[in-house]
């Protein structure tokens, strides 16, 4: 298989859909002609015109009704956010208008659009910019959320969900764009299904369920772990809502321990929601209390310093899984 | 002022207790000395009765739950009181004190709840829901096992340790037969019957005692004849009374004579001294639909056949309602086990430790004997004493069989 970098997964997935459904357009803050803030959409602009790779207004909640508009009439928009924290101004028209008007509709309209961006701290850009969403949108029914931590997952989750007629919230991380890996050859193509976990590493002796952003940090902690004789197992959930319970239980079922790591904050979100499902329905085969390993419980410091201690690490992740394991 | 009460420890031995019935409900008024509740501790069902008039403002352990002595059981107080904030301090895990209190009535204020480090309450296994599941499922018993995670808890690392130092039975859930298993598995499973505690009591003090306690036995058989024909003509008298006498009234008598002779059965081993009774006490085995207890009939050698006979009688029927008192089945010096209505001719009891001896008696049967070249019809019956060999040496257990054997010969000596 090729490598490609994660943006340029993205990047292919858009073209193919686009190329495939001349319904698809793409919206957002600089997306034409800088070629995107982060080149996520390099190139589009000279290929599909500027009918369908639309410069938007600094103004989210304007180009984000836009796109439910737009889904309502027919097409298929990409949204576009610079980060995710800009969509905290276009928060009512996500939750209110996008996730609430095919049921308020009866039925009448549904709302095919595809939210992306960066998610999560992007280093050093404060509290303000560092918001990790999930926690915030898995909240609300009507909405799919997917975090794809792969090159591959982001190519096959974006088809997925550019041709779902569903809202879906895309997440993805200004640190995985430049990762590199596996993506099947062009004209293999690819869809990943929304509610399929991936069993990133088999595993014996504690199961480690996670999404986004910490999932390469934890295949390197899984390496390090087994020179200590731990066998880690490692699932990677891509999908947050609908979420794979089974995969995940199963696996539990197997290590009968378990933590979940994630960047969101630890009050509530689909971590509490993880842990909440495996004590339900794998109670009986649980040997230790599920942990879980987050972001701690502050607003994010812009100081380098504080910043890593705050941002889930590697040896946060070591702790709680030496715990579950009774070792310390 | 209402406060959290603990469930008073209602027998010196009782280290749990299955409320089996509340006598009051949430808001009734209870008068001093007033049932509270009925509880079932290791041997009976012991009566939990007030010490103060107050009303029951919560109940905290349903009807059915066993918990150890001082566990939270209910909260006591005043009428419409507050109780939210024992509500709150009752459901931490640190609200249960484990320190044990003579007093029935303890009080578990808030503010220990917080400052006290949490700990495992007394009586409930800390052990993982795996732990659990894995026990269910090879009918492990987790008491006593040595738990190594926090509190005492029970992990899956214990139990491979246990596994590891115990051979596995083939065809365990677990082992490496998956045929065994799956034959095993085609046939009834057998019906799992959770332990009573008066069950639990048997198999930990029999399994003490057949460990710890080096038994040796002796059998004797001895002519019933004369016992059998004292009996006719004193339950002929009684008649009229409408009382009678058991065989096993009048062996209870003789046995307790035959120790009063014999001192040195009517003995205990207790680790580094032997104690020589000064009173002959002793424990009647009663047989119970669920299992067994054992009464004690004191200073049986003072008392008459007909003392005796009543005194049994009415032990028997407390212990069938499960009312016995703990100091009422303690305490004995000796104890007498009797199957011969069964039609066992002769067994080995065990000993009930500490005592130092155990008799059994066995059926009388009618059997031919030939005395002087004519062959009679005689009674006879056999008898078992069980001794600990640590106090009990074998020409001491059968000097006791000897005087026992007169005195069943010979009954008139009973008089004497």
């Amino acid at each position: 298989m090729r490598q490609l970098r994660y943006r340029d997964a993205l990047r292919e997935a858009m073209i193919e859909e686009m190329e495939r459904d001349d319904r698809v357009f793409l919206i957002g803050e600089e997306v034409g002609h800088y070629q995107g803030a982060y080149k996520v959409s390099q190139g589009l602009l000279e290929r599909f015109g500027e009918r369908r790779v639309v410069d938007a207004p600094i103004a989210e909640a304007g180009f984000a009704g836009l796109a439910v508009g737009a889904a309502m009439v027919g097409l298929r928009p990409i949204v576009e956010f610079m980060t995710w924290n800009f969509s905290l101004p276009a928060f009512d028209q996500i939750v209110n208008n996008a996730a609430k008007i095919h049921q308020m509709s009866a039925g009448q309209f549904r709302i095919p659009v595809v939210f992306r961006g960066p998610n999560a701290s992007a280093r050093q850009v404060a509290a303000q910019h560092s918001h990790a969403v999930e926690a915030f949108y898995c909240n609300v029914p009507g909405l799919y959320v997917v975090y794809p931590s792969t090159p591959r997952d982001a190519k096959g989750l974006l088809k997925t969900a550019i041709r779902d007629d569903n809202p879906v919230l895309f997440l993805e991380g200004e640190t995985l764009y430049g990762i590199q890996g596996d993506v099947p050859e062009v004209g293999q193509e690819e869809l990943i299904p929304f509610g399929s976990a991936n069993v990133v590493r088999e595993g014996r002796h504690v199961t480690v369920v996670s999404f986004g952003r910490p999932v390469p940090m934890l295949v390197k902690l899984a390496d390090q772990l087994e020179q200590e004789g731990i066998s880690m197992e490692l699932i990677d959930a891509r999908s947050l809502r609908p979420l794979d319970t089974a995969t995940i239980v199963a696996s539990v079922k197997k290590t009968n321990r378990c933590v979940v790591v994630h960047e969101h904050w630890p009050y509530g979100g689909p971590g509490a929601e993880i842990v909440d499902r495996i004590q339900r329905e794998a109670f009986d085969y649980l040997d230790a209390p599920v942990l879980r390993a987050s972001n701690l419980d502050v607003p994010m410091p812009y100081a380098l310093n504080l910043e890593n201690e705050v941002i889930v690490t590697p040896e946060r992740v070591r702790a709680a899984v030496r715990q579950v394991l009774y070792l310390d | 002022m209402a406060k959290i009460v603990g469930l008073p420890k209602l027998s010196p031995t009782m280290e749990e207790g299955t409320l089996t019935r509340w006598a009051k409900q949430e808001g009734d008024d209870v008068a001093v000395d007033e049932l509270i509740a009925e509880v079932e501790t290791d041997k009976a069902t012991m009566e939990w009765r007030s010490f103060d008039r107050t009303v029951l403002l919560k109940i905290l352990a349903a009807e059915g739950t066993t918990v150890a002595p001082d566990a939270p059981v209910a909260i006591f107080g005043e009428r419409g009181e507050d109780i939210s904030s024992l509500l709150g301090a009752q459901s931490a895990p640190a609200a249960t004190p484990n320190a044990p209190v003579a007093t029935p009535a303890t009080n578990v204020a808030g503010s220990d709840a917080q400052t006290s480090a949490p700990q495992v309450p007394v009586g409930r296994i800390a052990a993982s829901p795996s732990v659990r599941r894995l026990a269910r499922e090879r009918s492990l018993d987790l008491r006593g096992l040595e738990g190594s995670g926090p509190g005492g808890r029970v992990i899956q690392r214990d139990l491979e340790r246990l596994a590891a130092e115990q051979p596995r039975a083939p065809g365990e859930p677990g082992s490496s037969a998956p045929a065994a298993a799956a034959s095993a598995s085609a046939r009834p499973a057998p019906v799992v019957v959770p332990l009573s505690s008066m069950r639990r009591t048997i198999a930990r003090r029999l399994v003490e005692s057949k460990q710890n306690v080096p038994h040796f036995y002796l059998t004797a058989e001895v002519r019933a004849d004369s016992l059998l024909e004292v009996r006719k003509q004193l339950n002929a008298m009684l008649e009229t009374g409408g009382e009678k006498l058991s065989l096993n009234d009048l062996l209870i008598r003789i046995c307790a004579s035959a120790l009063r002779r014999v001192p040195a059965v009517n003995a205990s081993f207790m680790n580094d001294a032997i104690w020589q009774h000064q009173v002959v006490d002793v424990s009647v085995a009663v047989a119970l639909p669920d299992g067994l207890v054992t009464p004690v009939v004191r200073d049986a050698d003072k008392k008459g056949l007909l003392e005796i006979a009543r005194e049994v009688r009415e032990l028997a029927s407390l212990a069938r309602q499960k009312k016995l008192k703990p100091e009422q089945m303690s305490g004995g010096t000796f104890s007498i086990s009797n199957l011969g209505m069964y039609g066992v001719d002769e067994f080995a009891a065990v000993i009930n430790p500490p005592e130092g001896a155990i008799v059994a008696v066995g059926a009388v049967r009618e059997v031919p004997v030939l005395r002087d070249g004519a062959l009679h019809a005689e009674s006879r019956l056999r008898l078992t004493l069980s001794c600990d060999h640590r106090v009990v040496d074998g020409a001491a257990g059968a000097q006791w069989l000897a005087a026992v054997r007169e005195l069943i010969e010979s009954p008139l000596q009973l008089m004497l």
